[in-house]
């Protein structure tokens, strides 16, 4: 059975509709690439299955759960299935550790040595370790990523939605966090990213997903989609890149 | 006819500034706490609730203090309900602080990055939870400065509530004056008492403001 099944989403912003019909498998363990040009609608799919946008009409199942727009739903999906965004958005008041200690006890309400415990596997995890007292603006942008990662990872999710995660970090610091993404993939974990990294799609990604005005264009293993492109969309999307 | 020594008018004006400072704490502490509420009702999910709040702020800021103390000295009074002038004092002042206290709030919380809502949304947390523990403790460092410059305009705000009988400084000026036909002298000193007691709030606000900005790193 699929990880996550998305059927037929159809999601507008007033009379401009982004999502006309968007269907979607991910398999456990599967690694996705979602491209396209901005307004393709690839970040709002990925926010409709975090709910961070409501869908119109539609549905996405995450592990057999429907994802419905009230509370209780919304926190039980979003206990599996955790997101890192363009901007870090880590707490700036809270320091890296207390960053990745907050949500697991005020949501999880495990005790504060546990989550310190948890806290500092995961930092360790992301290359660090060393930076737990921190502030979020005493680390590099690629070192802040990388905390918001191990935020996410310490809620055990067992899918990790990424959105456009390198877009805003400078080209040095890009591969610090693709290499962190490049592991969880090897270790299994189920993602879901948009990304303008090609190359990074090409070696990592067990599919992608070409999306070209608010539908899914072309679908395919990376070998394919991107030695063969059989739309001519496509072609001119690789072109530009 | 009795002659009043300089000692004399500055004493009585103190002794009655007391009240000023009591009113003005009570109110602002009061004002602190259905401002509070009212905040949480203006930045909620349900839409009733802004509504609510909305209508409560725009009433409060939108008539004079004058009028909220005599509907609250006299309007109740009609109904038979004797108000005593302290009580529609400080009822109407804490309103009226926390109409201001709560908008001045909200923009505090509005000022917090969407970013930081998505973000502690995507970790599971509930509205509460994200208030409690992201979105405050940072909204609460640029509200400082803002909310003790406020504070200002509720001990000058006291002065009104002389007109509805309540001694504290000002009614205490008018009383001195009428006993010592000194009006010049007498609200010189009134005027200074509120001045002593206004200056340090303005200006630890501005330090405050400074002192804050540094702090605020990321932004």
């Amino acid at each position: 059975m699929s990880l996550i099944a998305i059927t037929e989403v159809r999601k507008s912003f007033g009379s401009n509709e982004v999502l006309k019909g968007i269907n979607l498998d991910v398999d456990p363990g599967e690694v996705i690439a979602i491209i396209g040009k901005s307004g393709s609608g690839k970040s709002t799919l990925l926010r409709c299955v975090n709910g961070l946008e409501t869908i119109d009409d539609g549905s996405i199942l995450v592990a057999g759960a429907q994802l419905l727009p009230d509370d209780l739903h919304l926190k039980a999906l979003r206990l599996k299935v955790g997101m890192i965004f363009q901007g870090f958005n880590l707490f700036p008041h809270l320091t890296a550790g207390r960053n990745v200690m907050l949500s697991q006890m005020v949501v999880k309400k495990t005790a504060k040595a546990p989550a310190e415990e948890m806290a500092r596997k995961m930092l360790d995890r992301v290359g660090l370790g060393h930076k737990f007292d921190a502030f979020p603006d005493q680390l590099s942008g690629g070192q802040q990523q990388r905390v918001a990662i191990a935020r996410a990872l310490a809620m055990q999710p067992i899918a990790l939605l990424c959105d456009e995660i390198t877009s805003a970090l400078d080209p040095e610091l890009v591969n610090e966090v693709l290499a962190v993404v490049r592991e969880l993939a090897a270790e299994g974990m189920t993602l879901m990213m948009v990304t303008h990294e090609m190359r990074f799609a090409r070696d990592v990604c067990s599919r992608v997903v070409f999306m070209h005005q608010g539908r899914v264009h072309e679908i395919g293993p990376p070998g394919e989609v991107f030695a063969n492109p059989k739309t001519p969309e496509l072609r001119q999307f690789l072109g530009a890149h | 006819m009795t002659e009043f020594t300089t000692w004399d008018i500055l004493r009585n004006l103190l002794l009655a500034a007391r009240w000023t400072v009591l009113l003005s704490v009570v109110s602002f502490i009061g004002g602190g706490i259905v401002g509070g509420l009212v905040l949480f009702a203006r930045t909620a999910r349900a839409v009733w609730l802004r509504r609510l709040a909305q209508g409560y702020i725009e009433l409060f800021q939108g008539t004079p203090l004058l009028m909220q103390l005599f509907l609250a000295f006299f309007g109740l009074g009609l109904f038979g309900i004797d108000v005593p002038a302290w009580l529609a004092a400080g009822v109407a002042l804490t309103l009226w602080t926390a109409s201001f206290l709560a908008e001045i709030w909200r923009g505090c919380v509005e000022a917090i990055p969407k970013g930081q809502w998505e973000a502690s949304s995507s970790l599971a947390m509930g509205y509460f939870q994200q208030m409690r523990h992201v979105i405050l403790p940072q909204a609460l460092r640029i509200a400082v400065p803002p909310t003790v410059g406020f504070s200002v305009q509720v001990v000058k705000g006291t002065s009104l509530t002389s007109i509805i009988g309540f001694v504290e400084l000002s009614k205490a000026g008018t009383v001195v004056t009428n006993a010592t036909f000194l009006p010049f002298t007498v609200y010189g000193f009134v005027a200074l008492i509120y001045f002593a007691l206004c200056w340090p709030l303005s200006k630890s606000s501005q330090i405050l403001e400074r002192k804050l900005n540094v702090a605020h790193r990321n932004h």
